[in-house]
């Protein structure tokens, strides 16, 4: 009894995020903080624009603490986030989880959403959903290639060719945090707006039956 | 008997593990999420003089990317070149103190001392150090801070400097003590890497005083900081000899 119990409880709570998606979503989450403030207190140290971050909201104290964290906590980031891609290219999760996105679902969606007439379906991203987090794959990709460039200009000087030189991969560098930034944003908000799709990402399970009313 | 309540405590608690755990593991979850935990971690930058645990781990990494580094370089690999069109003009001045305290070194009187794993501990003058082959470059200067500069220096190549003196090549580093005050230390492969040269020009001119004047240390694949001026002695070791900034926590191996 006990059994048909558990079934029954699986069927209404099923396993919405893997734990390999939860463990590398929040060891990424760690490490994506740390390189960020202690990217802005890099930043500090020779601004390109015309502003700098409050020293208050920067990770490492000075410029060589801030570098130190910078460059401890990339291998955090970098090592969390190819057990990812493997995990997400091997388990078919990236091509049955965020694949097909095409321009017609994510207008729709997009146009649902502006209205508040998109269902929340926990388990099953919407195509916005989907193409934003083909972008912030992308983008965490290019932050870290950009990265490489920035670190090594010599050594790897072929991707800062690519980048336009030494100066401009520090531009796009910038440009691809800020990216990441304005998603962190974003996924904070709707997580805001819909709280129950936090749970799911720290035990794996979330409620089936749709009772949200975003 | 005195275990007695002990024991029953202890069934007591066995019977709450899971509640405990779940509670252990949702108050873990909150603190490592916390700006308060972020807060404590912004203290750790390596400055102070009992390092605390993450202080440690992140040395630890940053002696982690030393290795990781040595072995990305490649010591036939040369670091882009420019023409002269592209240089940057006025090159900045960078040191640890304003180019109004520049120390000024006379050249007259001046000797290089040259000391540790070397067959010839001769110092050197100027117009000896100039009698040996000069090369130039164009090459692109990059700071720690990250703003980036392209100049032009004249010198002689460091591994004919390295092999005139006579330098033990398989020892680990090479140190410099310098006329500032300043002192750093390089990895061997790097100084015996072909577009290290121990410059005694920028431009087409002798070096000024804010450039380094005696002499400075060009090495395109590595950070300025790891480009020390106004060199009085040179130095081969196998005992880690740091540096100005690297003691108080830049990384050391910091190429390019």
């Amino acid at each position: 009894m006990s059994q048909t119990m558990d079934v029954a409880r699986a069927k209404k709570r099923p396993v919405i995020h893997p734990l390999v998606v939860r463990i590398t979503h929040w060891v990424n989450a760690f490490a994506m903080i740390c390189m960020i403030l202690s990217g802005w207190a890099i930043y500090n140290a020779s601004p390109i624009f015309d502003f700098t971050f409050p020293r208050g909201i920067t990770l490492g104290g000075w410029l060589g603490g801030a570098l130190a964290w910078h460059f401890a906590a990339l291998w955090l980031l970098v090592v969390n986030g190819l057990v990812y891609l493997v995990y997400g290219f091997a388990s078919g999760h990236f091509r049955h989880d965020l694949l097909p996105v095409t321009p017609a679902s994510v207008w729709r969606d997009f146009r649902a959403a502006l209205t508040f007439k998109l269902e929340h379906r926990l388990g099953a991203y919407n195509a916005v959903q989907k193409l934003l987090y083909i972008v912030v794959l992308l983008l965490g990709v290019g932050v870290v290639i950009s990265g490489l460039a920035i670190w090594k200009p010599v050594q790897l000087d072929y991707i800062a060719a690519l980048l336009g030189g030494y100066d401009n991969a520090r531009i796009v560098h910038f440009l691809m945090m800020s990216g990441l930034v304005g998603f962190i944003v974003v996924h904070l908000a709707l997580v805001a707006l819909v709280p129950s799709t936090l749970l799911p990402m720290i035990t794996g399970r979330g409620k089936l039956h749709s009772e949200t009313g975003a | 008997m005195s275990t007695l309540p002990t024991r029953k405590a202890a069934s007591k608690l066995i019977e709450f593990r899971p509640a405990i755990q779940k509670l252990e593991r949702r108050l873990f979850l909150r603190q490592a999420l916390s700006i308060g935990a972020l807060s404590m971690l912004a203290g750790c930058d390596l400055t102070d003089d009992e390092p605390d645990a993450i202080d440690r781990v992140l040395w630890a990494m940053s002696r982690w990317n030393d290795k990781v580094q040595a072995a990305l370089f490649d010591p036939n690999k040369l670091a882009p070149t420019y023409l002269e069109s592209a240089i940057t003009n006025p090159f900045p001045f960078n040191a640890f103190y304003s180019e109004a305290r520049t120390p000024l070194v006379d050249g007259s009187t001046f000797k290089l001392e040259v000391s540790g794993l070397v067959a010839d501990k001769t110092p050197w003058t100027l117009e000896k150090l100039r009698a040996l082959p000069q090369t130039t470059q164009v090459t692109r200067h990059i700071c720690v801070e990250g703003w980036s500069a392209i100049g032009k220096w004249g010198g002689t190549p460091f591994r004919t400097f390295l092999e005139r003196v006579g330098a033990d090549m398989r020892a680990k580093y090479v140190g410099f003590k310098c006329a500032d005050k300043y002192y750093s230390s390089i990895d061997m492969a790097t100084a015996l890497h072909p577009q290290t040269i121990l410059a005694l020009d920028y431009g087409d001119k002798e070096l000024p005083p804010k450039y380094g004047y005696p002499m400075k240390l060009r090495v395109p694949t590595k950070l300025g900081f790891k480009n020390p001026k106004l060199i009085a002695e040179i130095f081969v070791t196998n005992d880690y000899p740091g540096g100005y900034w690297e003691d108080q926590g830049y990384n050391w191996f910091s190429g390019s």
